[in-house]
């Protein structure tokens, strides 16, 4: 099949995720001029919070693509994909560490502050090369996919399945957090890495940089979108299509099942760990509080009640349930956790399918009663 | 007290008074029987006047000497020491003490002796004599009795000397391990004395490491190679003390004890001491690692049967022991008076509360999603969302202090190296209670039996009868009303807090998937290990790298036997 052929057909299937697509693009068109032409009296004026907000909720999209990989096209539960967001996420945060150089409290050029203040000597080893960019970028994707390959290939080898390995998932990411937390760990322990500066010698707080950060994640969105599409449409795709649906039947034809799930498993820790990495320039901090077992868990709803097992559904469920997250609690903080929760018992009760299924079903009946008089 | 003895003085009287118009009336027979009643009058009244006369006797020096203290010069108020601890008394101990710390003073309005303790207000004051609580007053309202230096150490031996023959063991423990720390030749024959009289193995533990230290410096070297053996066999840590003392070197590398002999007895001995040591050391780590994994299977063992037996995810099942914790907080509300006996009330309570819960939770969402364990997870966990936010509502996001009643707090002092405390014992002896009670249920009653039916094949099951949609409904409420008893035991523990449950799911998985799922035997043995095996990591690695390190192996362990310790097997497990 011609990579061309192949770009159209699915271009053409594919009409929600080319709905979606445009949306994203024009948000990323709209909001910089609303942002930074319009005046700030202006009703159509777009202030920098939101942007730094949209900016977040697309990372957080991009995160919901990730998680949809494995578990929307692999059957692959994993109630620990906020490990691999959050260690996309220290990545960046080391290099911005990095950044602040001697403008920290303590003004030590050589060691962040926090080390400074446990009393520390030198930088740990771990922290080296972390002054330049290429090689936090290069961390971001490498440590995300270092952890999944290695958890994955002992775990998949071994046929841990279904609910096992969700737990285990979970047990990962909460085994992290605690590890994290430590101060020992070289890492900030409880603050976690904060008060950044600059990023590639932007100052982090202007709105220009922001705008820049925004449009790097709606990039970054579409990017992993047409990636991700692009790998469940490929042979590949198919294959772990397949083993999500018949695992042991798919073995049985002579896949090499571990390795399949092993591919998409390192994929999607990949781009979760991007995700994270454009998260944390936004939000200005990261501690092990983004390691906690319930920010994966909650990750998982958004797939849910976007529709699992359409990337489209992923990303518009990250949007729907964040921005009633920002609103809630902001608005109404008690009520927050109950709608959560409803949330997640509705969807599962009534909507296995997402927001996605409900659109399939209805276009599905619409098209059923065209067919009717004709 | 002149009141008193004015009515005893009237007692007296009658009897005369009695006689006297007797003999007025001069009436022979009327003599006699008067005289008969005076008799009986004195017979009857005379060993209760004097039962009295003697208390009041040894209670009127006791005001008496209080009083000395209290008004008279140190030379009088050092006879009133003395005096005091010849009186039998169980009030003259504390007095004594409150003397020598300065806390016995006198208000100055009425001059009353009082004990006083040091509040924020002011003094919290204390009748000696009745010790009744008097209130707080401010610190000008009171007088200090004072004390000069000979004064205090004539207090400090007679307090030894009284606490040495007090009649809890208790208090003759802590004396003399108060005694021990310095050893002079007044404390040395108050031990020597004391030796034959105690009792209690670990007063006399104490007295003859004491009695050690000194002869240890004796001259007599048999003695001294005696007392070493001694200080061996002892579990103080002074022995340990004295003991490397004896093997210490300066700066030269020249040892301080010549006697090479001497040095390798002290050797010997100071191994065994170590030996000991380590024994109860590695005694108390497996008491706490016990009573963890207790904790552990209390916490996991109704998720053994959701999960294991059922195969339902449960992740709300932490917020159904929070439930059992809070349920014990609102009966000690409810009962403030009994909080000896509020736990037995709140078991079955808690009981019924999470089991209700865990009912409704079937009926109303899980019984939809049989088959579906992945969304029953989903589904589950927002149900912990609801019933976390609900419980912050009502209760407010605070944790809420639960009591311990007086038979679970104190420990089971065992020796000097080793006590247990009491609330972790029971809850080690209460876990295994209800384990032995889950397991009677679901090997021996026809619920259970239905259980294992329904578990092992469902559509045979149905076939033969049985009301699968019932047994899966009282299973589910079985395992959950485990799950608040659990929370009972819980709230003993720790605090009673919205997130208490949250603490727990992730261990309670961890314990369930070790143990393999569907056997509660494995539940047992995964949940005691991982007790045991965090505690003794705990030591060299610390509290959370010590848990890190252990969700670490289970992590590998589940990739060596994805069914854990115990792992079903046979047709049904892949289905």
């Amino acid at each position: 099949m011609q990579p061309r052929r192949l770009i159209v057909e699915w271009l053409a299937q594919d009409r929600g995720g080319h709905l979606l697509l445009l949306f994203v693009l024009a948000a990323a068109v709209l909001v910089p001029i609303c942002n930074l032409a319009v005046p700030a009296d202006s009703p159509l004026h777009v202030s920098t919070y939101t942007v730094t907000l949209l900016g977040k909720y697309l990372c957080f999209a991009l995160l919901a693509i990730a998680l949809d990989l494995v578990w929307g096209y692999c059957g692959i539960l994993s109630l620990g994909h906020g490990a691999f967001f959050a260690l996309g996420g220290y990545a960046m945060g080391m290099y911005l560490m990095r950044q602040i150089g001697d403008r920290g409290v303590y003004g030590n050029a050589d060691l962040p502050d926090f080390m400074v203040f446990l009393d520390w000597k030198e930088l740990p080893w771990y922290w080296y090369g972390f002054d330049e960019f290429w090689f936090a970028a290069l961390m971001v994707m490498v440590v995300p996919g270092l952890l999944a390959f290695v958890f994955g290939w002992l775990a998949f080898r071994s046929r841990v399945t279904g609910v096992y390995l969700s737990i285990i998932t979970q047990a990962l990411t909460y085994a992290l957090m605690l590890a994290f937390f430590r101060n020992e760990m070289g890492f900030g322990g409880n603050n976690g890495l904060t008060d950044f500066k600059d990023i590639l010698g932007y100052n982090l707080q202007s709105d220009a940089t922001r705008i820049g950060l925004f449009l790097a994640s709606a990039i970054a969105l579409v990017l992993g979108y047409l990636l991700a599409r692009y790998v469940v449409r490929s042979k590949l795709g198919r294959v772990v299509i397949a083993i999500r649906d018949a695992e042991a039947r798919a073995r049985f034809v002579g896949y090499k099942v571990e390795h399949y799930k092993l591919w998409v498993f390192v994929l999607s820790a990949v781009l979760a760990g991007i995700a994270g990495a454009l998260y944390v320039p936004q939000v200005g901090i990261i501690n092990p509080s983004e390691f906690s077992p319930l920010n994966s868990i909650e990750l998982v709803v958004w797939v849910a009640i976007g529709g699992r097992g359409t990337l489209y559904g992923a990303v518009v469920g990250a949007l729907l349930v964040n921005y009633a997250k920002t609103y809630f609690t902001g608005a109404l903080p008690e009520v927050w956790l109950f709608a959560l929760g409803a949330l997640f018992v509705v969807v599962t009760l009534f909507l296995p399918k997402g927001l996605a299924g409900v659109v399939t079903l209805w276009r599905q009946r619409r098209g059923r009663r065209r067919e009717a008089p004709a | 007290m002149r009141e008193t003895i004015i009515a005893r003085g009237e007692v007296y009287l009658y009897p005369m008074l009695m006689i006297m118009t007797c003999m007025q009336a001069c009436s022979k027979r009327w003599c006699c029987i008067a005289v008969c009643v005076c008799l009986w009058w004195f017979a009857v009244l005379t060993p209760a006047i004097a039962d009295d006369t003697l208390s009041s006797n040894t209670g009127h020096s006791f005001v008496e000497q209080l009083q000395v203290l209290q008004t008279g010069n140190f030379s009088t108020k050092a006879t009133a020491v003395e005096a005091l601890e010849g009186i039998d008394d169980d009030r003259v101990l504390s007095v004594l003490k409150a003397l020598l710390n300065g806390d016995l003073r006198y208000r100055k309005d009425d001059d009353r002796v009082v004990f006083i303790k040091d509040v924020e207000e002011g003094y919290q004051l204390t009748d000696v004599l009745s010790g009744v609580d008097l209130g707080v007053t401010g610190r000008r309202n009171v007088k200090k009795i004072t004390v000069n230096n000979q004064l205090r150490g004539q207090l400090r031996s007679a307090i030894a000397r009284l606490s040495l023959s007090h009649k809890n063991p208790k208090v003759r423990l802590t004396s003399v391990q108060e005694l021990i720390k310095d050893m002079d030749a007044d404390t040395t024959a108050l031990f020597r004395g004391a030796m034959g009289k105690e009792s209690d193995e670990n007063v006399l533990d104490v007295i003859r490491t004491g009695l050690a230290l000194v002869d240890i410096n004796a001259e007599d070297r048999s003695t001294r190679l005696r007392a070493i053996t001694e200080l061996g066999e002892t579990l103080n840590p002074i022995a340990k003390v004295r003991l490397e003392q004896l093997l210490a070197q300066d700066n030269d590398g020249a040892h301080l004890e010549a006697d090479a002999e001497l040095r390798r007895a002290a050797q010997k001995s100071l191994n065994r001491f170590k030996e000991r040591q380590e024994l109860y050391e590695l005694l108390n780590t497996l008491f706490f690692g016990l009573s963890l994994g207790s904790v552990l299977l209390l916490a996991a063992i109704g998720l053994a049967i959701t999960f294991g037996v059922m195969g339902v995810i449960n992740m709300a099942h932490g917020e159904l022991i929070m439930l059992g914790a809070y349920t014990t907080y609102v009966v000690q509300l409810m009962m403030p008076n009994h909080i000896d006996y509020s736990l037995f009330v709140a078991i079955p309570a808690a009981f019924l509360v999470a089991g209700l819960v865990g009912v409704a939770i079937e009926r109303g969402v899980i019984r939809f999603l049989y088959g579906r364990t992945l969304e029953t997870l989903l589904a589950t966990f927002g149900i912990s969302l609801i019933l976390q936010q609900a419980v912050r509502s009502i209760f407010s996001p605070l944790n809420r202090s639960v009591e311990t009643p007086a038979w679970m707090s104190g420990a089971w002092e065992f020796n000097a190296s080793l006590s247990l405390t009491y609330n972790r014992l029971y809850i080690i002896l209460f876990s295994l209670l209800v384990f032995a009670a889950l397991l009677m249920i679901l090997k021996k009653t026809s619920l259970g039996l239905q259980v294992r039916a329904v578990t092992q094949n469902r559509p045979m099951a149905k076939a033969m009868g049985v009301r699968t949609e019932w047994v899966d409904a009282l299973t589910f409420g079985l395992g959950s009303g485990i799950a608040g008893v659990a929370g009972v035991a819980l709230s003993q523990l720790t605090n009673v807090g919205p997130n208490l449950g949250q603490a727990y799911i992730i261990d309670s998985f961890m314990v369930v998937v070790f143990g393999g799922v569907g056997n509660l035997w494995g539940t047992l043995v995964g949940a005691m290990s991982l007790g045991v095996v965090n505690k003794f990591l705990e030591p060299w690695a610390g509290a959370v790298l010590a848990k890190i390190l252990v969700l670490i192996v289970i992590i590998l362990f589940i990739q060596k036997r994805p069914r854990g310790l115990f792992a079903q097997k046979g047709r049904s497990v892949e289905g």
